[in-house]
């Protein structure tokens, strides 16, 4: 059957199960577009109002559902608003695939109108990516695309597709998906070598990071950490893989981990590093890491292990197959002691924790909590709110939390809501954002607006932008070069100009109330929820610093 | 401790894999002292002879980082001991009829070949280990060298030592 590269495209994507799609229209798609509009039926496009909001929104749809995420835009600006989208999904390992136009093959390399070199400009921040010079590679680049983008350690692949591509046709007949490549099982003696570490350990603790999100083997963990009495903290991407009221769970670990987590870490003679890469915020001083710990790490990506912090052993492979094999080899261990000094650390953190009657983010996150089941997404910016969210939200169910951990995005979050949102067929969304974070994409409510999405905006209002600030105070002799931002932005009048609802919390006298009224509420609305500008987020291991320096 | 070292690396033979490699050292802070690629007997494969320096932890990072390039096929750290490294070398240096004949006798010796001649000046062809590259560039100094083009070095295991 003869078929146009547009056509191509939009067949392929049904032959993903690709049903919804993200981005915007422009002179260089509008072929692909014209391809959308015959297929409105079985693929639904979202346009966005920025293809910022559209690659985050393809993200926080692949981080909620597990499935990719697909996004389009245009050739020159279209394709570089992607950027920023595209970085975030590479450092989060997110499985997306970004189809942009491009001039024709003619007019390539001669500074057309809206050309740019995207192959260029995102080859390191994209897992792969393509130009498609002749029509007739196009279904299989982009049946690869598709593969790369899932297999072992996601991330997002560009498939750049000049405009004269899209027009060509060519033969077409169907050859289905190609396998998902996923890394075998580490040698039997690597294995063993494994299982004497953990048998050996008196204080095991597992580090779990995203990979056991990205894997779905929250479960092997947990069993894990309950045959050998191992306490289980998380990178901040691998936070709501463990439930938080699990008693094994102890919190996230690093910069602005928890006590009892970090502490439980620094004294740990085993650490267990499943699905995580060790990231400077995590690990703080990297010459005084775990000063008493072995480290067993095991990854899917090789290149992970000794890459920042020396491993004692690793195991390469998909978690989903070594995580049960090591299960099995591994006998119950009781290490009783090492429990009872993991709850004498929980007990001290609990015990720090200052009670005051103005409103504070931890009320604001606890009410939210109180109103929000366990299967609620809920995905926030970058920042103090989002540390707070990570200290005081429980998560108890994989891809709840959607944030952008690699790349710390500020404006990544109501588009990830936006995706979020659809990728959980509409059901109430949250996002915790703060006033900074929320000015740099909240033209997406416009979005919100017409897809009537549920998503409840919590903007954590200090008037400021805290985490800067908050460093400006701890380190800079309170210097505050502009960060006191005090924007004059009224959010309800914002919010209702956009055709969704404002709120407005001021005191913890309304707290409760105006939370569930949100919940209550159709469609998107905006809570703008006033906090005091020296809230900080604590504890806090200094930049560099150790457990020994942390600021509680 | 710094060392330096080869690496071999078969990847697909189109366009955009040399940005790819050196895109990847310079953003990674990987050193790379030269880098030589060329089409192999199977049009679909071209190989890559890089040398870099750093300690082994570097070493260790380029080899894993190279892995993960799509394009990247089979890669090989070659062993010292048992790889043929051959870099090839054109030089132009001042030669007077008067010294001329030292300069050839000098390339004899170095088993180079003359490969223009012209009245005041020449230039020589020559292939080998950079060690012996290094000695008659420093030999040559005395005439004046007018202008230098090494490719860097390329490399192939011996015997049984193949990189497919």
């Amino acid at each position: 059957m003869l078929m146009t590269g547009s056509e191509i495209l939009v067949r392929t994507l049904e032959e993903q199960g690709v049903d919804t799609v993200f981005g915007y229209p422009g002179g260089n798609v509008i072929n692909i577009y014209d391809a959308l509009y015959q297929a409105k039926d079985r693929i639904h496009h979202i346009i966005t109002s920025h293809e910022q909001g559209a690659a985050h929104a393809a993200d926080g749809y692949a981080r909620a559902s597990g499935k990719v995420g697909v996004v389009i835009a245009t050739s020159g600006p279209g394709a570089t608003n992607l950027v920023t989208g595209i970085a975030t999904a590479f450092l989060d390992s997110t499985p997306m695939v970004a189809i942009t136009g491009n001039v024709p093959l003619s007019l390539l390399g001669k500074d057309s109108f809206q050309e740019v070199d995207i192959a260029g400009v995102t080859l390191p921040v994209t897992k792969h990516n393509f130009i498609v010079k002749d029509v007739t590679e196009l279904y299989d680049i982009l049946r690869n695309a598709f593969c790369i983008a899932q297999s072992g350690r996601p991330g997002p692949v560009l498939v750049d597709i000049p405009k004269n591509v899209q027009l060509a046709s060519c033969a077409f007949s169907p050859k289905g998906r190609l396998p998902i490549e996923y890394s075998g099982l580490p040698e039997k003696k690597e294995l063993q070598k494994a299982v004497q570490m953990i048998q050996k350990a008196k204080k095991p603790f597992i580090y779990c990071g995203g990979g056991v999100i990205l894997s779905n083997t929250s479960a092997y963990v947990l069993k894990l950490a309950e045959k050998i009495d191992a306490p289980v903290g998380t990178s901040m991407m691998g936070l709501s893989a463990i439930p938080h009221r699990h008693p094994s769970f102890v919190g996230m670990t690093g910069m602005h981990g928890r006590y009892a987590s970090s502490k439980a870490m620094n004294e740990a003679d085993l650490i267990i590093v499943v699905g995580a890469r060790f990231s400077d915020r995590a690990t703080g001083n990297k010459d005084k890491f775990a000063p008493h710990a072995k480290i067993l790490h095991i990854d899917t990506d090789r290149a992970e292990i000794n890459k920042n912090i020396t491993a004692n052993q690793a195991l390469i492979g998909d978690l989903r197959s070594i995580l049960p094999q090591l299960l099995d080899e591994i006998e119950n261990t009781n290490n009783t002691h090492w429990l009872q000094e993991i709850a004498d650390y929980k007990a001290y953190e609990a015990s720090q924790i200052v009670r005051d009657e103005k409103l504070n983010p931890k009320k604001v996150l606890e009410a939210i909590r109180s109103c929000t089941s366990d299967e609620t997404v809920v995905a926030t910016d970058v920042g103090q709110h989002q540390m707070w969210t990570t200290q005081f939200y429980d998560f108890e169910k994989p891809r709840t939390l959607v944030t952008s951990g690699g790349l710390g995005t500020m404006g990544f979050g109501l588009g990830a809501a936006i995706g979020a949102c659809i990728a959980k067929d509409k059901a109430p969304i949250v996002l915790i954002t703060g006033d900074g974070s929320f000015h740099m994409n909240l033209n997406e409510l416009a979005t919100a607006v017409k897809q009537n999405l549920p998503i409840k905006v919590f903007i954590l209002n200090n008037r400021v932008l805290g985490m800067v600030r908050q460093w400006q105070t701890l380190f800079f002799e309170k210097r505050y070069s502009e960060t006191s931002i005090d924007k004059q932005t009224d959010y309800v009048k914002l919010a209702e100009a956009f055709g969704a609802t404002g709120l407005r919390i001021q005191t913890t006298a309304e707290l409760e109330k105006t939370v569930k009224t949100a919940f209550d509420t159709d469609g998107p609305v905006v809570v703008d929820c006033a906090i005091d500008a020296d809230e900080l987020v604590l504890p806090m291991i200094p930049p560099g610093g150790t457990i020994s320096d942390i600021i509680m | 401790m710094e060392n330096s070292f080869i690496i071999s690396v078969l990847v697909s033979n189109h366009f955009g894999v040399l940005t790819r490699v050196s895109s990847l050292f310079s953003r990674r802070g990987y050193n790379i002292d030269s880098l030589t690629v060329g089409e192999t007997h199977d049009p679909t494969v071209s190989r890559m002879t890089i040398v870099s320096h750093g300690d082994d932890a570097t070493q260790e990072q380029i080899v894993k980082q190279l892995a993960k390039l799509v394009d990247v096929k089979h890669i090989m750290v070659m062993d010292p001991e048992n790889t043929v490294a051959r870099e090839l070398m054109l030089i132009k240096v001042n030669a007077t009829k008067k010294n001329r004949g030292e300069i050839i006798e000098a390339v004899n010796v170095y088993r180079g070949k003359i490969v223009d001649l012209k009245s005041k000046q020449l230039t020589i062809e020559i292939t080998g280990p950079q060690s012996k590259l290094d000695a008659l560039i420093e030999y040559l100094h005395q005439y004046g060298i007018i202008e230098l083009s090494r490719t860097g070095i390329t490399a192939m295991g011996r015997g049984d030592s193949c990189l497919q």
